[in-house]
């Protein structure tokens, strides 16, 4: 198969030392097996995140996107827009929607980019071309080109999709319903795993950025999640959105204190998963990367 | 005095529907509501809104302009978008929550110790100046937001989490006193300071 190219958009926790830096090392990982080319779009900024609407309105959080938008159009002229965070995917595809349905804010913010020499190209197709890796891995490889690279299927792991909110709803993946998505399971299968199917936390909010302002309702949040992967027996939890890796790994300790619970659950990303699969070392899948260890999926990765 | 000059409380007296229509972002959906409830009953945090949507869309339409706007409801969203994909009528709840907050904070009458309207602004003030989020400033500042005792106990309370993502090589210790951003920092600031001026503009703030 031919290379194939991606206006690349990574998002600020994606960055060397940064919360999902174990994500973009997967992802590097994954890519190159699948012969992805990744062109990163020059200077990307912010997309304003689910929090940045209380102080940042609605033209400046557009006007963040549409630099975005317009840098890519200038350096990777042609190319869809590729995110692999869930709220950078759905920032930059709600601003390019609301852009497209308001000539007003659309004018403002030509304007606005005038100043700065930049100018950005939106119709009612534009939004369609900015997209999150695990759409692109669907629907531009599909199951069976994700299955054709595999070297050390994922034998005996039985793993919970979390697929959370952002990267489900409110745009969804592959036209899948909001309410049971099964493509992360069916990634989980393809790689030769056994998906808990019956999760039935799969798309339970996390809590988002509320973790950082409300802890304890959000950590009520994430009990349940991580509960429900221990009753279907899994050994890992597994989530395309950075902001889920993160919640639903790192306050485990936490909630063990505030519930006395025994949580120790390792939670991966789609792309750790493939990584291994294809033949990586634990490094260069990012494990290394991981809070709660995952020995499991190391020891396929070490074998 | 014409329309224009009055401020948008006279303008609007005992008609906050249209005042919500005409400034809150995707405003002029909440006449569609329906009152049917499925928005309040789906949302995670729905237990922890005094006022969950269905109510505040009825609150609006009863003209109670001061309970809406200083309430800590709209403040509970977490952004899962539940409540939009299942809404009946279609109407794009998040993003008309997100408004009402937005909307109450410029007007300077949102609940001052909100902890998520605190967070947000912590946010917004860390990505508008250098582009990019900075991850060991925004934790380090929502910490220490209450002051140096407070913020030691909230840091000791999270050390676990915070060493976690350090011996991860998830956390940046150095982050700290080096601004990083992006290289347009200073083109992004002057198309925000644009944004917002307009903005004002259109939505009456000035």
């Amino acid at each position: 198969m031919a290379t194939k190219e991606y206006s690349f958009y990574p998002g600020c926790s994606s960055e060397r030392r940064s919360s999902a830096s174990n994500y973009m090392v997967s992802v590097n990982t994954m890519c190159k097996t699948l012969d992805i080319k990744l062109n990163e779009i020059p200077d990307w900024n912010c997309c304003g995140a689910s929090i940045g609407y209380a102080d940042g309105g609605e033209l400046p959080r557009h006007v963040m996107n549409a630099r975005n938008i317009a840098l890519s159009q200038q350096h990777n002229a042609g190319q869809d827009i590729v995110a692999t965070c869930a709220a950078c995917w759905l920032g930059a595809k709600e601003s390019v929607e609301r852009l497209s349905k308001s000539e007003q804010l659309l004018a403002d913010t030509q304007s606005i980019l005038a100043d700065v020499g930049l100018k950005v190209d939106i119709d009612e197709k534009t939004a369609g071309g900015v997209r999150h890796m695990v759409e692109v891995l669907i629907e531009d490889f599909g199951y069976d080109a994700l299955a054709a690279p595999v070297k050390k299927p994922l034998e005996g792991l039985k793993i919970a999709g979390y697929v959370g909110c952002q990267t489900n709803r409110p745009f969804g993946i592959d036209g899948e319903s909001f309410e049971n998505p099964k493509y992360l399971d069916k990634m989980v299968e393809v790689m030769g795993a056994e998906p808990a199917d019956k999760y039935e936390q799969k798309v339970t909010c996390c809590g988002g950025a509320l973790a950082f302002s409300e802890p304890e309702k959000s950590q009520a949040q994430i009990k349940d999640i991580v509960e429900s992967a221990y009753d279907h027996n899994a050994d890992m939890i597994v989530t395309p959105c950075p902001v889920c890796q993160m919640n639903v790994e790192v306050y485990q300790e936490n909630i063990n204190k505030t519930y006395a619970t025994k949580f120790d659950m390792p939670v991966v990303y789609y792309s750790q998963l493939m990584s291994v699969a294809y033949g990586s070392s634990a490094v260069d899948a990012g494990l290394d990367g991981q809070v709660i260890r995952t020995k499991k999926l190391e020891a396929i990765a070490n074998k | 005095m014409t329309a224009t000059d009055m401020s948008p409380t006279e303008k609007y007296r005992n008609n906050f529907l249209r005042e919500v229509e005409a400034h809150v972002e995707e405003g002029e959906w909440v006449k569609m509501c329906m009152q049917c409830g499925v928005c309040s009953g789906s949302c995670p945090l729905g237990n922890a809104w005094q006022h969950p949507p269905q109510e505040l869309f009825m609150m609006i339409r009863a003209s109670k302009r001061d309970e809406v706007l200083a309430s800590e409801s709209m403040w509970m969203c977490t952004s899962c978008y539940n409540c939009i994909t299942r809404c009946p009528r279609g109407l794009p709840i998040t993003h008309i929550m997100h408004g009402l907050a937005n909307y109450a904070n410029r007007l300077g009458l949102a609940p001052k110790m909100n902890p998520t309207r605190r967070f947000a602004k912590i946010f917004w003030d860390n990505i508008a100046v250098t582009g990019r989020v900075n991850e060991t400033k925004l934790s380090l500042k929502l910490y220490f937001m209450d002051g140096v005792v407070t913020g030691v106990k909230r840091a000791f309370a999270m050390k676990n989490v915070g060493l976690g993502m350090l011996r991860t090589g998830r956390l940046n210790p150095f982050a700290l006193f080096r601004p990083g951003g992006i290289k347009g920092k200073r083109d992004l600031q002057k198309m925000l300071a644009r944004a917002y001026d307009i903005e004002d503009k259109r939505k009456g703030f000035n």
